[in-house]
């Protein structure tokens, strides 16, 4: 699925990253502890939170997340605009709460984190 | 004992005690010049998790910290020395969930009890040692 897609689906506000949409994402998490990221996220996959605050894209460029979506309506504040701008990664905002936002990119078929590697493995034996 | 001289790369940072904003720069730039060196990027995403929850530690905990990087050629070793309280019981702080944050620090998203035991998850040589109101030293290595 391309951002383009997640940004349709949950008619997403792009705040950082208008020119990346076109990046393919294989596999999402939703998190609001940025520990819980740094722990259980995988190299690639799209983040969905409520955290705002730098913290929520240094820990996305940390753990190599490909783009981070607020959920709940909520913005990311000054501080993370400008390292989101700096590192590259795209900042979208729903106003669909977490629950809808994850329900509804899991209908449309992007997977979780867990089930990525089980996903490869089985197109590798096709 | 590995010393600069026998590195290819090394560098030292501070880290700011108490600095949520900035908190996390430090290991930002470490992949940016992991990056460079060309590092594979699996080994980069373990040092760099595990240099993000020892930097957070130190603003969260300490007045300051010298961080200490040294890429060596067949592995990477850091080490992080802080100024500040000190971990009373290292055993329970290694236990996962448990936890001294304060409202602010979970408010940032941290707090939840996983910093050291992540920290070493992601390593392949864990070592910690502190004193309370003094602060603490860790070395971390992971092999390449």
């Amino acid at each position: 699925m391309t951002l383009r897609e997640v940004k349709k689906i949950l008619n997403c506000t792009v705040v950082v990253g208008d020119e990346a949409l076109d990046m393919e994402v294989d596999m999402a998490c939703g998190a609001d502890l940025m520990s819980d990221v740094l722990t259980f996220t995988k190299s690639g996959a799209l983040l969905l939170t409520g955290l705002t605050n730098a913290q929520s894209v240094r820990a996305a460029e940390v753990a190599d997340i490909k783009a981070v979506i607020y959920v709940r309506g909520k913005m990311p504040d000054n501080e993370a605009i400008s390292i989101a701008k700096e590192s590259k990664i795209p900042l979208l905002s729903t106003k669909l709460y977490m629950f809808e936002s994850c329900g509804k990119l899991y209908k449309h078929g992007l997977i979780g984190i867990s089930e990525y590697r089980e996903v490869k493995n089985e197109y590798t034996a096709r | 004992m590995n010393t600069p001289q026998d590195s290819v790369y090394s560098q030292q940072f501070e880290i700011v005690g108490g600095d949520f904003t900035r908190g996390g720069q430090v290991a930002t730039k470490i992949k940016r010049i992991l990056k460079e060196i060309g590092i594979d990027s699996s080994i980069i995403r373990r040092v760099v998790i595990a240099v993000y929850e020892a930097e957070m530690n130190v603003v969260m905990y300490a007045q300051k910290g010298i961080l200490n990087l040294m890429v060596m050629p067949s592995e990477i070793d850091v080490v992080i020395v802080d100024e500040g309280q000190g971990i009373a019981d290292i055993k329970l702080a290694m236990e996962e969930g448990y936890s001294t944050a304060s409202v602010e620090m979970r408010e940032m998203g941290f707090g939840a009890g996983m910093g050291l035991p992540n920290i070493k998850k992601n390593v392949d040589y864990f070592y910690i040692q502190s004193e309370v109101d003094v602060g603490s030293r860790l070395y971390i290595s992971i092999i390449i």
